[in-house]
């Protein structure tokens, strides 16, 4: 403790500040770019009166939030119906210190690390801290003492516990061909070009990966815990006031340091065309940090991307995908990534072993789907899988 | 008293009070999350002891996995609180105590004896933290038989597991 000088401790402390409160800036921007963008996608204007182009309107919501009566039910289990919105927003906060957010700046001759801590087991840290968040979605559900909220919150943590596997296993390729832990090292061994990065090296567990992060985030297609028309608004539907705004903000959080993550492990962190080793020790750092950060939110887009465009998964179509398509994915991936790299250190011939090897365990278990199930005799019958509100009313 | 210290006597303080609710909560909802906390606490003693990567994995497979199972079960089952009176018969009490009695010999046999000054240089000589690539070293070639062995019979309860669930899928057709 003694031997680190001034400089180091006054920089992180100003990074922590600039990384919390660019996150929950980005959680404004990232709610405000949702409605204006389905807006745009379902041609229509979104929110745009609040401030230029709408962008105050999170601002606005923000302070509704505050000042709306904060209603706790009779029939909740009060401590843990209060902490559960915390234990949701916490995890998604603290993830965010081990991402590598750009190269490093130097002042004063010393180097600072655009990071807010770099320890050796950077990707451990993240799977602990996220599987974490599953608590604050369980808990808020079973304290609501509601059955739409339980039913929400079951949905949910199977649905994590499940995808969950998949994002492990797809890191591991990475982890073999880096043996590092340690993000900051990751980000660094991908070279300038897009061609060198873990993408390309990994791609089917690079879609495993995103599509797990996508379930683990609870968006849209998997957001079943919060399927409105099944369960009102799920594990969050007796929260009021800043409670809820508190799980709407750990939502988009978790969308943002997932992108971050993602960017850092597959898409070559801070990398683009050499673009990042421009100008002197200070501006090559933040322009790093630029390229980094116009990444993240291209992905981001991404996300909204897809949620206005694809419809939501069935319960049982979730699971299925989830275990017999993404979890076979990201397993081969690991066991050919081992073997090839091994035997030939060629990253070429993993790229390619891993692209042949996905295909082939894809149409294994697609053909093995298809021969299993049984053919519905008329073609109503599927409506038995899901018993809708409209079978009701019929 | 430093920095590293401070934190040992919260971190354990908090592990203890952690357990004791555990026991001690009526609510089995309660004793669950109390676990976790002990879990979470126990995570930051490895982090102090420099091994990060038995934090992370402790963090990951207990608090992340194993108690959310739990309370899974908790919840579908929706056990209600227990009662003081008749929660455990006379017979399992005296279990306990003579389970607890070897336990406390056990714990204070270890605390004593491993307070010597060899255990604690040997740990200053190291360098201060395990890496993963060491306890991957030494998994793969000190403790390669005990490794390989665990992994059978994890593969053995996950195939046991699977069995189980079949069976009674085609029983209940």
């Amino acid at each position: 403790m003694e031997n680190f000088p001034l400089v180091l401790v006054l920089s992180s402390i100003v990074k922590i500040l600039i990384i919390v409160h660019l996150l929950l800036i980005g959680v404004m921007i990232m709610i405000w770019a949702e409605r204006r963008v389905s807006g745009w996608m379902q041609d229509r204007l979104g929110p745009n009166r609040v401030g230029p182009q709408g962008l105050l309107q999170p601002v606005a919501d923000g302070l509704k939030f505050l000042f709306k009566e904060d209603i706790i039910p009779d029939h909740v289990d009060k401590p843990l119906y209060v902490l559960a919105p915390a234990m949701l927003l916490v995890p998604a906060l603290i993830v965010v210190a081990v991402v590598p957010f750009g190269s490093s700046i130097t002042l004063f001759g010393h180097e600072i690390p655009l990071q807010i801590a770099d320890i050796n087991i950077g990707i451990l840290y993240i799977l602990a801290i996220t599987s974490l968040g599953v608590y604050g979605v369980v808990l808020g559900a079973w304290a609501s003492n509601n059955k739409y909220s339980l039913l929400g919150g079951l949905r949910s943590s199977a649905q994590m516990i499940s995808y969950e596997l998949t994002l492990g296993l797809g890191i591991i390729g990475i982890l073999m061909l880096t043996s590092s832990l340690s993000l900051r090292t990751i980000a660094i061994e991908q070279g300038s070009y897009p061609w060198q990065w873990n993408f390309l090296i990994h791609f089917p567990a690079f879609l495993a990966f995103t599509t797990a992060m996508f379930a683990e985030t609870n968006r849209l297609p998997f957001d079943l815990a919060e399927a409105e028309q099944e369960l009102v608004a799920g594990y969050h539907t007796e929260y009021s006031s800043m409670k809820f705004a508190m799980f709407f903000m750990a939502e988009y959080m978790n969308m943002i340091v997932g992108s971050a993550v993602t960017v850092t492990l597959f898409l070559g962190g801070w990398h683009f065309f050499g673009l990042e080793n421009v100008g002197g020790p200070v501006w090559s750092g933040l322009i790093s940090f630029g390229i980094f950060f116009v990444k993240t939110a291209i992905f981001l887009f991404g996300f909204i991307w897809v949620r206005w465009t694809l419809p939501r998964f069935r319960y049982d179509q979730l699971m299925n995908f989830g275990w017999k398509f993404l979890l076979p994915v990201a397993l081969t991936s690991v066991v050919v990534t081992g073997i090839l790299w091994i035997t030939t250190n060629s990253r070429l011939v993993v790229g390619i072993g891993n692209a042949i090897s996905a295909f082939i365990v894809v149409s294994i278990v697609a053909g093995l789907l298809v021969m299993t199930t049984p053919k519905p005799a008329i073609q109503e019958s599927d409506s038995q899988f899901a018993p809708t509100a409209l079978d009701a009313v019929e | 008293m430093n920095a590293e210290q401070i934190l040992f006597i919260l971190f354990g303080a908090v592990s203890l009070i952690g357990a004791i609710s555990v026991i001690s909560f009526r609510h089995p909802i309660y004793s669950a999350l109390s676990l976790v906390i002990t879990f979470f606490a126990q995570a930051g003693l490895f982090v102090l002891l420099g091994a990060h990567f038995v934090a992370a994995v402790q963090v990951i497979v207990y608090a992340g996995a194993i108690m959310v199972l739990f309370l899974f079960v908790i919840m579908l089952l929706n056990l209600g609180t227990l009662s003081a009176k008749g929660a455990i018969g006379p017979k399992l009490k005296g279990f306990a105590v003579i389970l607890g009695i070897l336990l406390a010999i056990e714990g204070i046999y270890i605390a004593v004896n491993s307070a010597s000054d060899t255990a604690v240089a040997a740990a200053e000589s190291a360098t201060g933290t395990t890496t993963t690539y060491d306890i991957g070293k030494l998994l793969f070639n000190e403790y390669l038989l005990p490794f390989e062995v665990t992994s059978l019979i994890l593969l053995a309860a996950l195939i046991g597991v699977i069995v189980l669930v079949k069976r009674e899928n085609q029983e209940g057709n």
